[in-house]
């Protein structure tokens, strides 16, 4: 078993670290010891660990494990965040060896996979922890060796003393070091002498994911174990009413059917708990074919849900929220979104006089962009493992945020969060679905009642009929021009289905002097929530795609055109709170206008689109080449520009924008959840329609504006703008605009 | 129920379970191998494929009442330590983001390499594109198999 060594206080190491990451604080008031997780792989380890910082081992024989504080969904964290400590710490990356930490927010900060914060919010905190335990090595060896530890120095994890000729690797004076107290404010290294960071990495995981190892909860296999699905109503706006579980409970391996609520009446629910549906039907059972079976055999009766009163104490303010009731459809809420968006809404920005420049326009664009609801399709569905008792909890699963959902569980098992465990296991995709631990607490309540440990299963159907989804939205674009095809004013009146998309701080707000953004939402009993840059994820598929047929308008290149924008943005800017940094939004668009050959003759068999964005603190944009395939438009070539600061490990990097690029493509022509009186008319990927092979493009051409700027988000910004420079380049090959996501709709139905 | 001696990976194992039972869930929860993924359950998006007689099929539709004497290979059985041509071209193209589909796009490539070991790109796109990959790592996917292609 590992032991900690005693060692001195630590509690206010690093506490001031404390980063702007979104509002989230990072306080590591105790690094005191933790608990180590099983090591799986290393049988040769030695037994003795010296816990140097909360984030960092170091053994006698010099092993030098490395923990991963945040959960890991593919974003390559478990690779990318201990790259940071080992540059400060100076060692050489081969010789780490990477461990998922535990969840204990106390001891490893955040914790959160979401709003592509991951790296941004841990970046300082890391190189700290690296650097200080480098320190504490310092002043060890110099200690052992009697010399001023000023003229200790460091190099791939060994201690040099110039002077007397003395040397030692880092675990030699690993037990010493851990005895000193930790120091504050020291120096960190010089961003121009990076070693490990900006290197191009492996993913520490490669070898397991290439061998099938059971990284995933669905592997999560244990004696005794039930598997739980859960049979939910047909249809949003329904609920049990009543059930005949005699036929399941005859069938092979069946162990019982019951009832259970999610939440008790009037429970207070926290900013990420939701809930699609409150009343739980489950069947438990031996294995998950069997319980898949079984469930068939129910008899239910479902009924209708009236309006219900949700109270929400998440996210700073307490309120109230009607949930309406009703079995709603796409056909309604298009009709109604068309109805909403003539009404009054409610402003979220004007600059100038907008009213007036409209009146006087000598001519104005309008346009109407719309959206479906999306649903995540993870690769892995969702499911968690409990095992719940009067007295603990352990919970192993995906989950983008566990801190997040602890304090649900703790009021819903009424257990104090020390009596929790939860393992974060590496995710088959988040995509934002994961930061609600909906289904994590429905494990939690299953397995109390079943007495048992408990792996909740979602069949592919589940999980995409039970979703939390990307809204429904739609949003109106209007432009005013003078006499001379100048742009006088802007207009953007956004709605959606329950949730508007509109960032009204957001380009081209700050370029234009006269600017309203209004917004409007119509509640509904869907349920949605995160889904990869959420919100931007329209707003810059519509206003880009609108910016460009403005450009046409004005007889302008849509690049150009846009740098105009920017330029008046930064040397004269409307209004106050413009929320991007215009100098580096033109650098992308700047960058992508080089690296593509923008307007360059050689590119002539193309049909090219342009599109940005700026939001998570990064700005991305990308040119789309498309061209015909069988006699369909095909997106053949992709190039990117993204500025995200210093990249951390750059081939890992781009394959995240690659990434972002393929899912943008994919979403942009095929995404699409439908309603018919309140059932999803796609439950699963024969009705759903992905991205596959044969329709990803040939070359997506990755570049990083180079620059020594903080690290921001990655990634969601590149995902937004792959919708409206493949609209725009749409519009370049078969010589229509495309307002209606998704666009295959458009391209298939008969002119 | 009924009793199967089934040939995987080399080996013969002995299940007793309903005629019906997807080879899928036998394999992940009465054999203990989780390396075959469920992502779908309808055939329609690769994570769950194993070779069947050296052939790509997906276990999630195909009911172990079927197999008789064929032989099964799964991503366990593919290698022994992980270096297939296709596993180490995975490796070198750091293909996986989250990892989930990984494992049944390589049982779908090696399968591919097998019959045809210089496939072109309209062949790789057409053996490919049975097997979903979320986080689009189609690009890596594709350069992978090329590389095996070229090692073999
Ligand atoms: S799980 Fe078999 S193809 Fe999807
Ligand atoms: S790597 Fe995530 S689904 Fe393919």
């Amino acid at each position: 078993m590992e032991k900690n060594m005693p060692s001195h206080s630590r509690r206010s190491f690093l506490k001031s670290s404390i980063l702007a990451g979104g509002g989230l604080m990072i306080s590591f008031s105790s690094l005191a010891k933790f608990r180590p997780k099983g090591l799986m792989n290393e049988a040769n380890l030695p037994e003795q660990w010296y816990e140097i910082t909360g984030y960092i081992k170091i053994t006698p024989d010099n092993i030098i494990k490395i923990l991963n504080p945040n959960p890991e969904f593919g974003q390559n964290v478990m690779t990318s965040l201990p790259m940071i400590v080992a540059e400060e710490l100076d060692v050489d990356w081969d010789k780490i060896l990477v461990e998922m930490g535990p969840h204990d927010n106390s001891k490893l900060g955040p914790q959160f996979t979401g709003g592509s914060n991951s790296i941004r919010m841990y970046w300082r905190p890391l190189r700290e922890a690296g650097a200080a335990a480098r320190q504490m090595l310092r002043e060890s060896a110099a200690q052992t060796w009697g010399v001023p530890v000023e003229e200790v120095t460091t190099k791939s994890g060994m201690l040099y003393h110039e002077k007397s000729g003395k040397s030692g690797k880092y675990g030699e004076f690993a037990s010493k070091a851990a005895s000193l107290p930790i120091p504050k404010g020291v120096k960190l290294k010089d961003v121009k002498s990076f070693k490990v960071i900006r290197s191009s990495q492996k993913n520490v995981e490669g070898l397991k994911i290439v061998t099938g190892k059971p990284l995933f909860a669905l592997d999560h296999m244990q004696e005794g174990m039930l598997i739980a699905m859960i049979q939910h109503p047909p249809a949003f706006g329904m609920k049990l009413k009543s059930f005949d579980a005699a036929e399941t409970l005859k069938m092979p391996g069946i162990k019982d059917v019951f009832s259970l609520k999610l939440y008790e009446d009037g429970f207070e629910q926290g900013g990420f708990d939701t809930r699609t549906f409150n009343d739980l039907l489950v069947v438990t059972g031996n294995t998950t074919w069997e319980v898949m079976n079984a469930r068939k055999k129910l008899k239910v009766n479902w009924e209708p849900i009236s309006d219900t009163k949700d109270t929400m104490a998440g996210r700073g303010q307490k309120r109230e929220v009607i949930v309406p009731g009703g079995l709603e459809s796409t056909s309604t809420h298009l009709a109604k979104m068309a109805e909403y968006a003539k009404k009054p809404a409610q402003q979220l920005r004007k600059d100038g006089d907008p009213e007036t420049a409209f009146k006087n326009a000598a001519k104005i664009l309008e346009r109407t962009y719309n959206a479906p609801f999306l649903a995540h399709n993870c690769m892995e569905p969702m499911n968690f493992f409990a095992d719940v008792t009067e007295e603990k909890a352990l919970l192993i699963g995906p989950l983008q945020a566990p801190g997040w959902i602890e304090p649900t569980l703790s009021k819903i098992l009424k257990l104090p969060a020390d009596k929790i465990e939860i393992q974060m296991t590496r995710m088959g995709g988040g995509f934002g679905l994961r930061a609600y631990g909906h289904y994590l607490v429905e494990a939690a309540i299953i397995s109390k009642k079943a007495k048992a440990p408990v792996k909740l299963v979602y069949s592919r159907e589940d999980d995409m009929t039970y979703g939390i989804y990307r809204p429904m939205y739609t949003a109106t674009y209007r432009a005013a021009l003078d006499a001379n095809k100048n742009l006088i004013a802007f207009h953007v009146k956004g709605g959606g289905i329950p949730e508007h998309a509109i960032h009204a701080n957001r380009f081209p707000a700050g370029a234009i002097d006269n600017y309203l953004a209004e917004s409007w939402e119509i509640p509904s009993n869907i349920t949605i929530g995160a889904f990869r840059a959420p919100r931007s994820n329209f707003n810059a598929a519509a206003e880009q795609s609108f910016l460009d047929e403005l450009a046409e308008l004005m007889g302008k290149d849509p690049i150009e055109f846009r740098l105009e924008l920017l330029k008046r943005a930064k040397e004269n800017p409307v209004g106050k709170n413009n929320e991007y940094d215009a100098d580096r939004y033109a650098g992308v668009l700047k960058l992508v206008k080089e690296k593509s050959g923008w307007n360059n003759a050689e590119h002539k068999k193309y049909s090219r689109g342009v599109a940005a964005y700026f939001c998570h603190n990064s700005y991305a944009a990308h040119v789309v080449d498309i061209v015909k395939k069988d006699g369909q438009p095909y997106v053949e070539r992709v190039f990117s520009a993204v500025d995200c600061g210093v990249v951390i490990n750059p081939d890992a990097a781009i394959n995240m924008v690659q990434g972002a690029v393929v899912d943008g493509i994919g979403n942009a022509f095929y995404g699409g959840l439908t309603f018919k009186d309140g059932v999803p008319e796609q439950n699963n990927f024969n009705r759903y329609r992905m991205i596959r092979l044969r329709e990803a493009p040939k070359k997506i051409d990755v570049n990083f504006v180079q620059n020594d700027i903080d690290p921001t988000g990655l990634g969601e910004p590149p995902f937004p703008p792959v919708f409206a420079a493949v609209a725009n380049a749409l519009y370049k090959n078969t010589g229509k605009r495309f307002y209606n996501q998704p666009f295959i709709n458009d391209l298939t139905k008969k002119s | 129920m009924a009793t199967y001696t089934l040939k995987i990976n080399g080996s013969t194992k002995k299940v007793d379970v309903d005629p019906a039972t997807p080879v899928l869930w036998v394999l992940r929860e009465h054999l203990n191998m989780q390396g075959t993924k469920y992502g779908c359950g309808v055939a329609m998006c690769g994570a769950c494929t194993i070779h069947l007689n050296g052939t790509a099929v997906r276990s999630c539709q195909l009911p172990v009442s079927a197999i008789g004497n064929s032989e099964i290979t799964t991503i366990e059985g593919l290698s022994k330590n992980g270096d297939h041509p296709v596993q180490k071209a995975w490796l070198e193209h750091d293909v996986a983001q989250c990892g989930y589909c990984q494992t049944g796009q390589i049982m779908t490539a090696a399968a591919l390499l097998k019959t045809n070991p210089n496939p072109t790109d309209v062949q790789i796109e057409a053996a490919m594109s049975g097997n979903i990959c979320r986080c689009g790592t189609y690009l890596r996917i594709k350069d992978a198999i090329k590389s095996a292609a070229k090692q073999k």
